[in-house]
């Protein structure tokens, strides 16, 4: 029987929109671009020239802290733009996708005899290794370290998250793989909602969890696990992302593709779609959205994700794309005393508590205050599910601390845990912009 | 929207090189006061906000001070009516007079809090315009709570000098609404309660017993003696009121102080809205209770032990006072010390020291004092827990 744990602090918002499962595969994007942004913490080395011809599962560019760490390409085709920005920052580098889809073959290959310094060659040279994200810092993994453990969250719970159910359903034997094949670097970790389909994974020790947003977070479930100490490192990797590996073992190729919900109040018919990384956000949308008013797309959940375009790229982890309401011509009249039925809040000055449970809300892109400092205690508390104190430490950030930070276990938090507090501050604190910042002051200084 | 493109077609006015750029602060009050600002997230970070915001939060606390404000104003007009005509118990009163010592109070009580309003704001806009900030609203709750803690003789320009002072050094200089290690509207009573210690206790501050009587053409008294429970008991004297009247608050004190029942309102409005911690005040009346039940009054007579709950400043500043967040503490078992130490504190000052009948306010003040500290040693147990960790 697997640990139990219990989630008492947090928050489920319960937006309007969310998709029904029903998949489909999008349209072929024409090009294709790989965004190095979407890996924090890489130093990209682009490696193709424009008008090369590629695989799917050649190297588009490198890490330079860690040339062996490949990103490939998700489509077979010619290069067609290496997209700049100031100072040359590499933005994405397109390929235009052939007609016929050719996969680089990297070999089949039985997980069980592999060892784990195989295992971890294998997803350097087809790219599934720049995947890892490592905590201290949330970056891109060191493949130099040795992780304590590899956690891996099966629960989306953001606001309009892609149910995992949906999204792993057909690919559990690729999943089973890929948790095996990460079992020979480092223990592996699984958290999973009770009565999960995913109880009877082989290879991992499974916890579940229950609870409100953010329990999903792996980070509130490492914290609980077995927390991170000074000094120690734990990589973390998506659930949607183990099955690429399952894929590379089983098939012998880098298939990119991935389920994600297409949700939000302005999609008109909130869906999941397969599509591939790197895809444009136009053919993912594919017109199934509102144009009557300003739309906010957003490429990931509302709470963690970042606004989007259509003619952008999606992320390499990106697990949704969702559309809000823009909000900035709402005009809304005195709402510090207007009782605002419609608003969502977890203050009881609105009413959102009178409201049936199951109410979902339409929530727009506005801030919906003046950024203060820090008044009311206790909203953080309440929905930051960490044993931590999560105020001081954005304190300690603000402060430029990094003994205070280290001390209040930065190095167990990433962006997103905050997110939900972000949320619900009164004050308007971008807390997760603040502690990224921190995490970055953290990394230039141990480094 | 008519107010809208109004305010859109004045806002270059107001703007950064625009004619009247120096009032560009007090502008964008306005604005954010009439419209919910249009602001969206950043491209990073939460797309979507809960749409509670300091300003509401900073309302609902007003409101909840209504009740308070409201029988303190009845208030007033009783106890001006019981020292110049002699005897009134309420409820023999028919509603009229209930009416007449309401309005009564009102004229009293409006100057006192136009002109709190008008210094504190006043400041608040200057510092919010100097530092090319928006005017933070904190002030609109101190702004209320400046004349509620005060004696009604209490003069205008001495009210002014004290919110002054209060605003510019209890809150600005540590970089305003948020920042501020006293509580501003303490500060201002304890300005007063040591500057002008002769308008703030003593028998001959608790009735109004001047200028407006002039005005209406009430009889003119001068400098009425009435006096409080904790000032009776101080001088070693039976305490006069029923623990009854002290309930309802229809004895003399602080303007907002003396009704249990329209502050234990405010309280509900408070703690059910989630913007006063409730672990706060049921401590500081645990605190309170404990102490006040191991020390009593040497001599007092027909006074038991809970009725120090029901008396002076303590439940006020248990409900309105003790929770304001930024001068407390912010973890959330530091609340339970915090409060406890509150009423505990208080409840030794009012007994044991001769000086001073009530102990509420400074023992707020301390206790905002050690607030950091008490922080400070949950926050601490938490770092030592995870060097701990790392060390095994």
């Amino acid at each position: 029987m697997a640990n139990v744990i219990k989630i008492t602090k947090g928050l489920n918002i319960n937006l309007k929109g969310k998709a029904a499962a029903q998949v489909s595969a999008a349209p072929t994007s024409k090009v294709y671009g790989l965004v190095p942004d979407s890996f924090w913490g890489m130093k990209p080395k682009v490696v193709v020239k424009e008008g090369d011809e590629v695989k799917a599962g050649d190297a588009l560019f490198v890490n330079k802290l860690h040339p062996e760490e490949k990103f490939v390409s998700p489509v077979a085709g010619k290069v067609t733009l290496i997209e700049r920005g100031d100072r040359r920052k590499v933005l994405s580098v397109q390929v235009e996708a052939a007609p016929q889809q050719a996969y680089v073959d990297f070999g089949k290959k039985d997980v069980k005899s592999l060892s784990g310094e195989q295992v971890k060659a294998a997803l350097l040279e087809s790219g599934l290794f720049g995947f890892f994200i490592q905590r201290p810092y949330a970056i891109v993994a060191n493949p130099d370290d040795t992780p304590k453990g590899i956690f891996v969250s099966a629960i989306a719970d953001m606001p309009l998250a892609a149910d995992l159910d949906v999204v792993l359903k057909g690919n559990e034997p690729e999943f089973q793989t890929g948790i095996s094949a990460l079992s020979k670097i480092a223990k592996v970790y699984l958290g999973m909602k009770p009565d999960s389909a995913l109880a009877s994974t082989k290879d991992a020790e499974v916890t579940v969890f229950s609870g409100k947003c953010p329990t999903g977070n792996v980070g509130v479930q490492i914290n609980h696990v077995c927390p991170i100490n000074k000094g120690e490192v734990v990589w973390t990797i998506g659930a949607e992302e183990v099955i690429f590996i399952g894929r590379l073992f089983n098939k012998g190729i880098v298939d990119l593709t991935r389920t994600i919900a297409v949700a939000g109040s302005e999609i008109k018919e909130p869906q999941y779609k397969q599509v591939l990384v790197g895809a444009r956000i136009r053919d993912i949308i594919d017109g199934n959205m509102n144009t009557d008013k300003k739309v906010r797309l957003i490429d990931g959940n509302p709470l963690t994700g970042m606004k989007t375009t259509e003619k952008a790229f999606l992320l390499a982890h990106s697990t949704e794309v969702t559309a809000i309401p823009e909000g900035d011509e709402a005009d809304e009249l005195f709402g510090w005393i207007a009782p605002r039925f419609n608003n969502f809040s977890v203050s009881r000055s609105y009413f959102s508590w009178l409201q049936p449970k199951n109410k979902e809300y339409v929530l727009d892109a506005r801030v919906k205050g003046g950024h203060r400092h820090m008044i009311f205690s206790g909203e953080y508390d309440s929905v930051f599910p960490m044993d931590i104190y999560p105020e001081q430490l954005v304190k300690a950030i603000i402060a430029g601390d990094i003994d205070r930070m280290e001390a209040l276990g930065i190095y167990e938090v990433a962006p997103e845990d905050f997110a939900v507090a972000e949320f619900v501050d009164s004050s308007k604190v971008e807390l997760q912009r603040i502690v990224r910042e921190g995490l970055d002051m953290l990394r230039k200084e141990n480094e | 929207m008519g107010l809208k493109k109004i305010l859109d077609n004045l806002k270059p006015t107001f703007s950064e090189g625009g004619k009247f750029s120096a009032f560009g602060s007090l502008f964008d009050a306005a604005e954010t006061f009439f419209f919910v600002p249009n602001e969206t997230a950043k491209a990073r970070g939460a797309q979507i906000h809960d749409a509670i915001d300091s300003k509401r939060s900073i309302f609902f606390v007003v409101i909840a001070l209504i009740p308070a404000l409201l029988f303190g104003m009845y208030n007033i007009g009783l106890q001006h009516e019981l020292a110049t005509t002699g005897a009134c118990a309420t409820d023999a009163c028919p509603c009229s007079a209930i009416w007449s010592n309401f309005l009564y109070g009102l004229a009293v009580m409006l100057p006192k809090i136009v002109v709190s309003y008008a210094v504190g704001l006043g400041i608040e806009i200057v510092v919010a315009q100097w530092k090319k900030e928006e005017v933070h609203e904190g002030f609109f709750v101190t702004g209320i709570l400046i004349p509620l803690v005060v004696p009604v003789n209490c003069p205008l320009w001495i009210l002014a000098i004290a919110t002054a002072f209060a605003v510019i050094f209890a809150k600005e200089v540590f970089g305003g609404t948020g920042m501020n290690i006293f509580n501003p509207a303490l500060v201002t009573r304890a300005f007063l309660f040591f500057a002008y210690p002769s308008m703030m206790s003593g028998d001959k501050v608790w009735v109004n017993g001047n200028y407006m009587d002039s005005i209406n053409g009430a009889p003119a008294v001068d400098a009425v003696s009435a006096a409080t429970p904790l000032g009776q008991l101080a001088a070693g004297e039976a305490v006069t009121a029923s623990p009854l009247e002290t309930i309802i608050g229809t004895i003399p004190g602080s303007i907002g102080e003396t009704s249990v029942i329209a502050i234990l309102i405010g309280a509900v409005i408070l703690i059910w809205a989630n913007i006063a911690s409730w672990k706060i005040i049921l401590s500081t009346f645990a605190g309170g209770a404990v102490m006040a039940y191991f020390l009593q009054y040497p001599d007092a007579q027909n006074f038991e032990w809970w009725e120090q709950l029901t008396v002076g400043g303590f439940c006020f500043g248990a409900v309105f006072m003790a929770t304001d967040p930024v001068t407390g503490p912010r973890t959330e078992s530091g609340k339970w010390i915090y409060g406890f130490l509150i009423g505990a504190v208080a409840i030794i000052i009012r007994v044991l020291n001769p000086g001073f009948p009530e102990g509420m306010m400074l023992a707020i003040l301390l206790m905002n004092v050690f607030a950091p500290l008490i922080d400070y040693l949950f926050v601490q147990t938490n770092i030592n827990k995870r060097a701990k960790r790392a060390i095994k």
